[in-house]
């Protein structure tokens, strides 16, 4: 607690609050109050979280901001809240994208406007919660919860084949998270009776074929989030299919869920399956950059080609995990904000063509430079940070990742460097086709270029790409000791020689 | 005086029984109708019967006559919730069968008769007294199943229901028979005690513990004893299958564990095993088929077989943790049954059924606060949280983990799965698709309060279950303290 009220109480229930009462406001006809609404409660749930940052220790690994009440005491469970230098970031980004969100939503979204906005700020107020849980029943509660708003978003506001979308992420999901439980059931019991996080970390799990099975029960919950390789395949559908804002909540917010999972349950509670199983996830992870990357290149589709694009970026992630050492973990943690301003950002930009042409094809532009000139500015910016270039975001945290590859092989690193060949070709080749050239068609040759709304979001992506990719120290410097801790804690072993 | 202080366990029963006689007589007398004066008397009756039902409780456990009445915390707490979910269904059912012309005199004396053997059941301690309440439960519902005698269905299904109900009572009668052979007595303590000292026939009481336990998997409905579920549910009259839906179950919990855990605890080995074919089977089936059907009352039926199989869960654990999760999960799913079967009701009107999954389509559009409640209930049957139903299930699961059974709980977290299939259809239909008819909602206020009460209850409860859990564990608890 500090300045007098729980900071991480108010961020994960102010924006609920805010979506209940938007979702008060009742029917289209008082869509404008219910827009303004959603503003208001975005911009306040964003302004909350900024004490977070500015009020964070950076010299310990401790979890700060602590809330620690009874909520379940039947079976031990507490509403136990904190954040350490690991979590505190995404609860920043993800209150950051709310307001984006809303505002990129605010004419395109026509029907069912109250339901709209309030879906996503009850998603943001739960995702806060899913990276500010302590307490393991709670974190699966959010978690969960979460799936019930982005299910109704993609299928309500989504395109032609929603249904089908909405569907599999769901069932894909709740798959994955159903054997998470049955894992955090038997922590629970080994544990002693606690769900608390932390206790897991030192809860003692003698036998490495325990270990090996739980620690796929937590992949099949993580791994699907990230997601990676063989069970990636929910998230181009999920993609395509969702509005423009769904997207990028997803690329830029959910898919992070995912890797959170396996830094703070995996790694940390079964050190030993981990470093056992290290070579198939970093196995997995290179596949996913080599082969998602070569996919990606074949699409024809703008919002696909993003989808596959963030698939092979999240393949660094965890391969920065599974590496186990700073840089790599550093590195990927980095490389989960970025992507997120970088992901959001390309989401927007296919969004707002998408509003004009009502059409995600490739071949249906060309030339849209000389009609949107100011857009195909701020394109060029975030197609360029997608595909790592110095000086963007996307640099920093792929360059980490594969530093921290070579300490531990070198071959791991050569693989992955790859993708800053593969990257910028599917990134600059789609640039190429859709911006520039001569005017396509009829539907080119009518667009007008982005207003001030559009402008808005665009610049404080802009600031966020750029401020990131040439100073990262003010985001690096919050998770080192955390990391370090991390770092040392993953080599002790639970298993008695 | 002495004496009468002494059954106040059984006062309520008592007062039931006395206010069921009066009922019966007033309604002859007034010619109304729309029976309003007896509906309130019925309400009245219900409502007194839970304030006397709390203010006789106590602590501890007390036997009446010979051991043939008891009265622990665990039956009080279920007599209680039975009660509120019987005054519940009338209040969804009431403007659903004046419109059919089934809200009679008869109607309510056999709801009441009904609830009064179901108390009975709930605290009885020998078998004669536990026989004698299952029949007068059993009766009541076979005869209110076939009320509605013009209806070539429902009269199909009574029959159904009467038959198969009938010969699981004879299953029961046989296995206690051959328990009276093996231990000499038909008290539930005695036996117990009986088996624990090793001087009964082993193989005698096997061969009766399995004609209990098919009895039983016939009341509960669970595979391969479930053939009358979908047919009954789908045949009665919404309101029967709303009743036959709910506070039954209740009773049946109690029913099993007054037979299997007071009874026959020492025989777990046995029993244990045949529960664990019942419960993966039930939930294998009911998942399965219930992805199969079009008509939300058949759904609702397969659900509630696989909702049954994961009760079993529970009881199969044999621990306290394990009968407390039941019974969390009993009355969890009593109150997410209510409101799917209230949702039904309210959707319907004179003439026409909204039990198909169509009649769901676009119910966003059309009463976007109908269709939040319903999607509550829907994600709380799946077992999402932040609903109640994923406690219900947390608690099963814990329990069985406890026990150790994992490999059961990954078998039932997989059916979950299926079954969360069926149940997202529903919210799909709902908000996904477009209405087929855009006839406006005629909702009754009384019955769209209760089911925005009972929506409500199901989200609140999911975020501060700790109360209902503590009860629930504690009561059993109690009750198993010899």
């Amino acid at each position: 607690m500090i300045f007098g009220y729980p900071l991480l109480s108010v961020a994960i229930w102010l924006p609920i609050f805010f979506g209940l009462l938007v979702l008060a406001t009742g029917n289209d006809r008082n869509a404008p109050l219910a827009r303004v609404i959603a503003l208001v409660g975005a911009v306040l749930g964003f302004l909350v979280t900024i004490p977070l940052y500015t009020g964070f220790d950076r010299l310990t690994s401790a979890m700060q901001f602590v809330v620690h009440d009874e909520w379940i005491s039947r079976f031990n469970i507490y509403y136990y809240l904190g954040v350490d230098g690991i979590s505190v970031l995404f609860i920043l980004l993800n209150s950051f994208f709310t307001p984006l969100v809303v505002i990129a939503g605010w004419k395109v979204i026509e029907k069912r406007v109250a339901q709209y906005m309030a879906a996503f700020l009850i998603m943001s107020g739960l995702v806060n919660g899913v990276f500010a849980a302590l307490d393991a029943m709670l974190f699966y509660v959010f978690w969960e919860a979460m799936l019930i708003p982005m299910f109704i978003i993609i299928g309500v506001w989504g395109g032609p084949n929603r249904v089908y979308a909405a569907v599999k992420f769901f069932l894909y999901t709740l798959l994955g998270s159903l054997l998470m439980l049955v894992a955090l059931l038997y922590l629970y019991n080994q544990s002693g009776g606690s769900f608390s996080i932390l206790e897991f970390h030192r809860t003692p799990l003698p036998s490495m074929a325990v270990q090996v099975m739980l620690f796929f029960a937590f992949f099949m919950a993580f791994s699907v989030k990230v997601p990676m390789f063989p069970v990636h395949t929910w998230l181009p559908d999920a993609h395509v299919e969702a509005p423009t804002g769904g997207s990028v909540v997803l690329a830029a917010i959910m898919l992070k869920v995912g890797a959170y999972g396996f830094i703070r349950f995996s790694m940390p509670i079964l050190p030993d399956a981990s470093h056992y199983l290290a070579p198939v996830m970093i196995a997995l992870s290179l596949i996913a950059v080599v082969y998602i990357g070569l996919v990606a290149l074949t699409q024809s589709d703008m919002k696909k080609l993003v989808a596959y694009s963030s698939i092979s970026h999240m393949g660094f992630v965890t391969l920065g995990f599974f590496i186990f050492n700073a840089y790599g973990i550093e590195g990927a943690l980095l490389q989960m904000i970025s992507h997120g301003f970088v992901s959001g950002a390309l989401f927007l930009c296919i969004g707002v063509l998408y509003d004009r042409v009502h059409s995600r094809q490739i071949v249906d532009y060309g030339g849209v430079a000389n009609k949107m000139p100011v857009f195909a500015a701020f394109f060029m910016l975030f197609a360029m940070a997608n595909s790592g270039l110095p000086g963007t975001s996307g640099f920093v945290g792929e360059f980490m990742v594969i530093m921290g590859a070579v300490k531990a092989n070198f071959w791991y690193a050569f693989a992955a460097a790859s993708t800053l060949i593969f990257g910028a070709a599917y990134t600059l080749w789609m640039y190429k086709r859709v911006i520039f050239g001569a005017v396509a068609n009829d539907h080119v040759k009518h667009l007008h270029d982005i207003g001030g709304r559009e402008k808005l979001v665009f610049v404080i992506l802009a600031l966020g790409v750029l401020g990131m990719g040439l100073y990262p120290l003010p985001f690096a410097d919050i998770m080192h000791a955390s990391v370090n801790d991390l770092v040392v804690h993953l080599n002790i072993s639970k298993i008695p020689n | 005086m002495n004496y009468l202080a002494s059954l106040s366990p059984i006062y309520a029963e008592m007062f039931l029984l006395v206010m069921v006689s009066v009922i019966l007589i007033v309604d002859l007398f007034i010619v109304n109708y729309t029976k309003t004066v007896t509906y309130l008397l019925t309400q009245v009756a219900l409502f007194c019967t839970v304030l006397i039902l709390l203010f006789t409780h106590q602590p501890g456990i007390s036997h009446l006559f010979n051991n043939m009445f008891v009265g622990d915390v665990m039956s009080y707490v279920l007599k209680v919730f039975i009660c509120l979910a019987v005054m519940a269904m009338l209040l969804y059912s009431r403007s659903y069968l004046l419109v059919r012309g089934l809200f009679t005199g008869e109607f309510l004396a056999l709801v009441l008769f009904a609830t009064l053997g179901m108390m009975v059941m709930t605290s009885a301690s020998n078998f004669l007294t536990l026989y004698l309440g299952l029949e007068l439960l059993a009766l009541s519902l076979y005869a209110m199943v076939a009320l509605q005698r013009d209806s070539a269905i429902a009269t199909e299904s009574a029959m159904k229901y009467f038959i198969l109900g009938a010969m699981a009572s004879g299953f029961l009668l046989y296995g206690m028979s051959m328990l009276y052979g093996a231990t000499g007595s038909l008290d539930i303590a005695r036996i117990s005690d009986v088996i624990q000292n090793g001087t009964a026939n082993k193989s005698l009481l096997v061969f009766g513990l399995a004609f209990i336990v098919a009895g039983l998997a016939f009341k509960l409905g669970a595979v391969p004893f479930h053939m009358w579920v979908p047919d009954v549910y789908h045949g009665a009259p919404t309101a029967m299958t709303m009743f036959i839906g709910t506070a039954p179950k209740l009773a049946a919990f109690a029913f099993v564990m007054r037979i299997l855990v007071e009874a026959l605890q020492p025989m777990m080995i046995h029993w244990a095993g045949m529960l664990m074919i019942l419960a993966v089977l039930s939930m294998a089936v009911g998942n399965i088929t219930a992805i199969a059907q079009t008509n939300l009352k058949r759904m609702f039926a397969y659900s509630t077989i696989a909702h049954m199989g994961f009760l079993l869960i529970g009881v199969l654990s044999g621990t306290i943790e394990g009968y407390g999760a039941a019974m969390f999960y009993a009355l969890v799913y009593v109150l997410m049954s209510l409101g799917g079967f209230g949702m039904i009701m309210l959707l319907s009107r004179e003439g026409f059924e909204a039990d198909t999954l169509n009649d769901f389509k676009g119910l966003n559009q059309r009463s976007p606060w109908l269709a939040f409640m319903m999607l509550l209930l829907m994600f709380s049957m799946a077992g999402v949280p932040p609903t109640v139903g994923f406690y219900a299930k947390f608690s099963v699961l814990s329990a069985a983990v406890q026990a150790g059974h994992i490999p059961l709980v990954v078998m039932a977290v997989l059916f979950s799965l299926i079954g969360a299939f069926y149940y997202l259809r529903i919210v799909k239909l709902m908000y996904f698709d477009a209405p087929e008819s855009h006839e406006k909602i005629y909702i009754q206020p009384d019955s769209s309060l209760l089911v925005s009460i009972n929506g409500m209850a199901i989200l609140l409860l999911g975020i501060f279950p700790n109360t209902l859990m503590s009860v629930c564990y504690v009561s059993v608890q109690q009750s198993l303290l010899h």
